[in-house]
């Protein structure tokens, strides 16, 4: 035994933490506070700005049109995305969200979802392109979307605290950096995914770089696209309750607050509302990712054309 | 049946290609070395990992012929006709445009030779899916800048000329294959261009829809006197439509040759056994099986052009000798049954 002892206590010596632990937690702190934050916190109080207009005048026009319109235009592009069904089950959910005094809070959310994904749009697609046109652009984007995905979100709350503060704004903020990648990566695929003899075509004929983007890649890739943008938006309201977490209103709010006072039907009924919503809203953008909602235009033009 | 041109034609080839060689991968600057050294395509690709797609390519092609490039998958032939183009960039060699070296033009320069001289159809249609085969046929003119009521005018007619006006509204993927190809002959033709590259088109088609195609392609070509370089993998259909024929193996040019040379006198071993089984009366001429003049009374036997293939005047020499006469009808000979069936029979079997 005394033997094996002395085998662990020289293999001790092998270890590293026998002999110091890496302060590499002390030096992202001090890192982060001392230069990220005074540094970096005036360019980053900026970047909000944008956002917080967006944010402001989707929450004003969402919760200052009637409800009853709201719903009634719901239930319209429900109707022209999928048909009949979608657009049944989207009046009931709102109509029942509204009777469990949800309203507010859901159309809170949803202006909060819509800003993170035209965000992630503005930025991801034009991202997408580039990953597409260039290699290079794409092996050096690849790792950092990694790291967008994989680190759980818990970990960037507090940065983004300390750069942007709590409220609202700065959970946007974190909903964007969750959901950008899916957008970058798929428009990447789609546009690469496009046939080679038909940009060939397109060069053949004379094409600039931007016509073949314009006329031929992004149109073909638009279904994979869409599909981006569908788990996107999906991304974007799974952060909802997380988001609820550094000051975010809404539906994951009322989750949060629900969980704090362990008033288990408070969470539910705000789990319902995200649940609801986030149907609604997948089964919508799918429709449309998916060519449904041109079929069925198409569809009617044609049975329009047989009347006459 | 034209031959080509010349030795000693004073008018210059519409295009001419010369010593042109195109790699992919590898280390392209040490296989060109060790091309230069004489060494073959295998070893080559196992030293430096680069493929030679076409080595050392050199051909002339005159206004208004159908030059067609006949080989199998991986021969090259569709980097060759590439290279015509620019679609793909020589690494060695030249390609002039009516005495313009292509490969040495910029982008600006390039896309107006593509849009006012040189354009191409696909083997897969390369149609644009989302758009209705009126806006297809439009592609090229759209990306010269023509105005839309103008472009429309003219993509109708060329769709007109391919027989599918009627159509013009449907997307793509309403139509057939055979159909598709001639939308994506629409879109060429609506360009006028005067250099037609055509990459294996009717290979994705129905052998009878192909049939129709080439014969369809055949009376274009009368009209406009397009110059055609035709791309197939079927000798036969490079046989039909050739003024001449390149048969290409590992890069290389085995035979370049009018269809009757081919047939007639092969090159190599790989050039005739591919051409054993074909239909000989129905590719060469009258003028193949010609005897001269002899002591009969001629005139009385009625008369058959020197260009006319013998599969379609086999059933006319049943009933005797025929009287040959040229192109400005002069008197050429005669052609026997005997003398056609000689010439018409497979080698070997005769």
């Amino acid at each position: 035994m005394a033997f094996l002892d002395k085998i662990t206590s020289v293999a001790d010596i092998l270890r590293p933490s026998t002999h110091a632990i890496l302060p590499l937690d002390k030096w992202i702190q001090s890192g982060v506070r001392e230069w990220l934050v005074p540094v970096m916190r005036p360019t980053f109080r900026t970047l909000q700005w944008p956002v917080a207009k967006v944010l402001d005048g989707l929450q004003a026009v969402l919760l200052g049109v009637p409800f009853i319109l709201l719903v009634v235009l719901a239930g319209y592009v429900a109707w022209r995305a999928k048909g009949f069904w979608l657009s049944a089950f989207t009046v009931v959910s709102l109509l029942l969200l509204d009777w469990l005094g949800l309203w507010a809070a859901t159309m809170v959310t949803f202006a909060m979802i819509l800003t993170a994904v035209a965000f992630c749009l503005i930025i991801g697609i034009p991202l997408g392109i580039l990953s597409a046109r260039s290699d290079i652009w794409e092996r050096s984007l690849r790792p950092l979307l990694d790291i967008m995905q994989t680190i759980p979100s818990f970990v960037y709350l507090v940065p983004i605290v300390m750069l942007f503060g709590v409220g609202m704004v700065p959970a946007v903020i974190a909903t964007i950096i969750f959901a950008l990648p899916p957008l970058v990566r798929l428009t990447n695929l789609g546009i690469r995914q496009v046939d080679r003899e038909l940009i060939e075509a397109g060069q053949a004929f004379g094409s600039t770089p931007r016509q073949i983007l314009w006329e031929i890649q992004l149109p073909l890739a638009l279904r994979t696209i869409m599909t981006g943008v569908n788990q996107t938006l999906m991304l974007a309201l799974s952060m909802a309750v997380i988001g609820a977490l550094i000051g975010a209103g809404g539906l994951g709010l009322t989750v949060y607050t629900g969980l704090g006072r362990l008033d288990v039907g408070y969470a539910t009924i705000g789990g319902l509302g995200i649940v609801l919503m986030a149907i609604i809203l997948d089964r919508i953008t799918e429709a449309f990712g998916s060519g449904d909602a041109a079929r069925r235009r198409r569809a009617a033009a044609r049975d329009r054309g047989k009347e006459k | 049946m034209t031959v080509g041109p010349a030795p000693g034609n004073t008018i210059p080839p519409r295009i001419r290609v010369a010593n042109v060689s195109k790699l992919f991968g590898g280390d392209r600057a040490e296989a060109r070395r060790l091309i230069g050294e004489g060494l073959d395509k295998v070893e080559i690709l196992g030293r430096t990992g680069c493929t030679i797609a076409v080595n050392d390519v050199s051909f002339d092609v005159a206004a208004g012929e159908i030059f067609v490039v006949m080989g199998l998958s991986g021969s090259g032939k569709s980097t060759l006709v590439r290279c015509l183009n620019r679609l793909h960039s020589p690494d060695a060699g030249r390609v002039e445009i009516d005495g313009e070296d292509i490969c040495a033009a910029d982008d600006d320069r390039l896309r107006s030779l593509r849009l006012e001289k040189i354009t191409m159809v696909f083997q897969h249609f390369a149609l644009l899916p989302h758009r209705t085969v009126a806006e297809n046929a439009e592609y090229g003119l759209k990306m010269r800048g023509m105005a839309p009521a103008a472009r429309r005018e003219k993509a109708h007619q060329a769709l007109e000329a391919v027989g599918l006006s009627p159509w013009s509204d449907r997307l793509p993927s309403d139509l057939s294959g055979g159909m598709q190809q001639r939308v994506g002959l629409a879109r060429a033709l609506a360009l006028d261009p005067e250099i037609l590259l055509m990459d294996e088109p009717f290979g994705a088609l129905d052998p009878l829809i192909r049939q129709d195609m080439q014969h369809e392609l055949l009376e274009l070509q009368a009209r406009h006197r397009t110059t055609i370089i035709f791309i197939t993998h079927d000798l036969n259909e490079a046989l039909t439509l050739g003024d001449r024929v390149a048969v290409m193996k590992d890069g290389r040019f085995s035979q370049v040759g009018t269809p009757s040379e081919i047939v007639l006198s092969p090159a190599d071993d790989y050039v005739s056994a591919f051409t054993r089984d074909i239909d000989r009366a129905r590719i060469l001429p009258v003028s193949c099986a010609l005897r001269g003049s002899t002591a009969e009374n001629m005139d009385a036997l009625p008369e058959v052009h020197a260009d006319a293939l013998l599969a379609s005047v086999l059933g006319r020499l049943g009933q005797g000798p025929l009287r040959v006469t040229g192109r400005d009808g002069n008197l050429k000979g005669i052609v026997t049954a005997a003398d056609a069936a000689a010439i018409a029979a497979p080698p070997g079997k005769g």
